[in-house]
């Protein structure tokens, strides 16, 4: 199993991107996101295309540390909230264009893991764990005590803002095509990821930290990378999507059942790979639009989250893509 | 001057309760070496039997107490065998996740069931005043309570042979198997113990303060500030670090408001872990 995939790796090294065939399955997969509610005008098919992508997003880059890393992070959402407030505090406060806050937020939240992460990554396992719980905690009860990002109540953008982007509903279709990209970008990362020797030397680390160190990887860079590239795309994401909005506060933005729904995704659709990340998320999107509006189950989202993931945890540990592969072995050449 | 000396002897009281969900935490710990995740939700699940125990069964709320630490340890041995005796010998991202999962439908039936408002649990004891300051009967009682079962843990621990074995299989986990002791039970029988202390400290904090269904998630964080500070398997520790987190948090009350006790707590924990990863009272385990 393991000369088969360093073996994968190898090839896919030797051949360009463009010949890959799962560079151009990213490719299908974005492009029918940015083209298929065009079709007919499909508001609410945006809508939930729309939720799909943050999931898309969140789950992948995610999985960069679940899943390669083997590090379990309970508050990635911090990436996304901390994104959006960036952000929309730029936009509103300081008339920044919505292109350059964004940008801003990206590298911000990037740093700011940057050096979150050298902190905590010292420490392993359950007590890194651990410290992801506070950070989003500890990070809440900051924002929602500091003034000028309007505490507890949060920040509103007036609908001025959306005159840039052509009005209130073409902008909506450009939040929706650019989140979609940073969706189609997020994607390529956990893909480009993979093939690396970076990548290797993540996966190396969640097999046996201490194999790997002894191997020559050098753990506490590689784990600290890899946290800071796991927050840009989803600061990305929280920015658009707060900005969709006009509207962010601590409590939606720090929402720690985001976090735990993308810790779903990445279980149900298989730790570790990217197409489980992507097709989990669409699957969970799906799942949550018809528990939403059924009736019995509306409130009891959450219930149904946490027994998913029970079973999955104790049953199906491989998720989707796991019985996948352990079907048809020969999709592993094809799906990452 | 005396404000503070008040205030902080309050902490103390407060903290020797943080202390007493800690050894809950810190006694699953030892003996598996996992982090439990169901710490939070057993909190809330002690809060709220007390809720209904008293309210519709119309029982004294301290004789609640050894009904809730039965009824915790038999729930801590079920869960044990649902969610937590496929994950021995899985990697701990694998525990992580399942005893997180519990956590999630535990809280998520309670929100549907409760909602999120606050409950409040009316306990009418004397207080002892001091000064110009009154201590609240019911932080002094839990307390002392508090003191009465960690007590009993010990007796358990150092002076019954079960007690014996559930040392033995925190110190070497084979090594006790091949001395004939049954690790199975043990294990489980420890899980329930951590369960039961932490819905007994649940009980008692509400009997202290109103709480909601989500308070589990502050609770549980101090939970590890104080498993932190004391050593991670340690109960003697889990105690003092408690005692420890409440002259913290008695103190910082006087200088700043209480919303920020989170980022401090949060603080001090990560602070801690990279400065002392023993733990800062970390005694020898005998």
């Amino acid at each position: 199993m393991k000369s088969e995939k360093t073996g994968a790796i190898d090839r896919d090294r030797a051949s360009p991107m463009l010949y890959r065939p799962f560079f151009w399955i990213i490719a299908l997969a974005v492009a029918a996101f940015a083209v298929v509610p065009l079709i007919g005008d499909n508001v609410q098919l945006r809508e939930s295309l729309l939720l799909a992508a943050v999931y898309i997003t969140l789950a992948s880059n995610l999985n960069i540390m679940l899943g390669y890393a083997g590090y379990i992070n309970f508050g990635s959402i911090v990436f996304f909230g901390l994104g959006g407030y960036i952000s929309v505090y730029l936009v509103s406060a300081h008339a920044w264009p919505l292109a350059a806050a964004e940008l801003a937020a990206g590298v911000a939240v990037s740093l700011l893991a940057l050096v979150f992460g050298l902190g905590i990554l010292r420490l392993r396992g359950a007590f890194f764990a651990l410290a992801t719980i506070g950070i989003n905690q500890g990070v809440q009860a900051f924002v929602s005590n500091f003034e000028p990002w309007g505490g507890s109540a949060g920040l509103y953008l007036s609908t001025q803002i959306f005159e840039p982007l052509g009005g209130a509903m073409r902008s909506l279709w450009v939040i929706y095509f650019l989140l979609v990209a940073v969706m189609g970008l997020s994607l390529y990362l956990s893909y480009a990821i993979k093939t690396s020797k970076f990548g290797l030397g993540l996966i190396a680390i969640g097999q046996n930290e201490d194999a790997a160190v002894v191997l020559g990887v050098p753990a506490p860079l590689y784990k600290a990378l890899a946290y800071s590239l796991s927050a840009f795309l989803p600061a990305l994401a929280g920015g658009l999507y707060f900005f969709k909005s006009a509207f962010i506060q601590p409590s939606d933005a720090f929402d720690l059942s985001l976090s735990t729904e993308a810790m779903v995704i990445v279980m149900l659709g298989g730790r570790g790979t990217v197409t489980g990340a992507a097709v989990g998320a669409y699957l969970y999107e799906e799942l949550r639009g018809w528990l939403l509006t059924s009736e019995t189950f509306s409130n009891f989202q959450l219930v149904v989250s946490g027994v998913l993931l029970l079973i999955i945890v104790l049953f199906v540990p491989g998720g989707l893509m796991g019985w996948i592969y352990g079907r048809w072995p020969r999709m592993k050449q094809v799906l990452e | 001057m005396l404000g503070i000396i008040a205030s902080i002897v309050d902490g103390v009281l407060i903290g020797s309760v943080y202390g007493l969900a800690a050894m809950g935490l810190t006694l699953i710990w030892g003996v598996m070496n996992v982090v439990n995740l169901t710490h939070g939700a057993a909190i809330v699940a002690g809060m709220f039997a007390l809720y209904l125990l008293t309210s519709a069964l119309d029982l004294p709320p301290y004789a609640v107490l050894p009904l809730i630490l039965l009824g915790g340890f038999l729930v801590g041995v079920g869960l044990y065998w649902i969610a937590v005796h496929r994950m021995i010998g899985q990697p701990p991202l694998m525990f992580l996740l399942s005893t997180f999962s519990v956590n999630l439908v535990v809280i998520g039936l309670a929100t549907a069931v409760w909602g999120t408002g606050l409950f409040n649990v009316p306990v009418s004891l004397p207080g002892v005043t001091w000064q110009r300051y009154t201590f609240p009967g019911t932080h002094l009682l839990a307390a002392a309570l508090t003191a009465v079962i960690a007590g009993l843990l010990y007796l358990f621990l150092y002076h019954t042979r079960l007690g014996k074995a559930v040392r033995a299989v925190a110190d070497n986990r084979e090594a006790a198997e091949l001395s004939g002791i049954p690790t199975t039970r043990v294990l489980s029988l420890a899980f329930g113990l951590g369960v039961a202390l932490a819905a007994a400290a649940g009980m008692l904090i509400a009997t202290m303060f109103p709480f909601t269904v989500l308070a589990g998630d502050a609770y549980q964080l101090k939970s590890f500030v104080v498993t932190a500070l004391g050593g991670l398997g340690n109960p003697a520790g889990a105690l003092v670090g408690g005692v420890a987190l409440g002259l913290v948090e008695g103190f910082a009350a006087q200088f700043m408001p209480v919303s920020w006790t989170l980022v401090i707590e949060f603080v001090l924990f990560v602070l801690v872990l990279i400065i002392f990863p023993r733990g800062v009272f970390a005694f020898t385990r005998s």
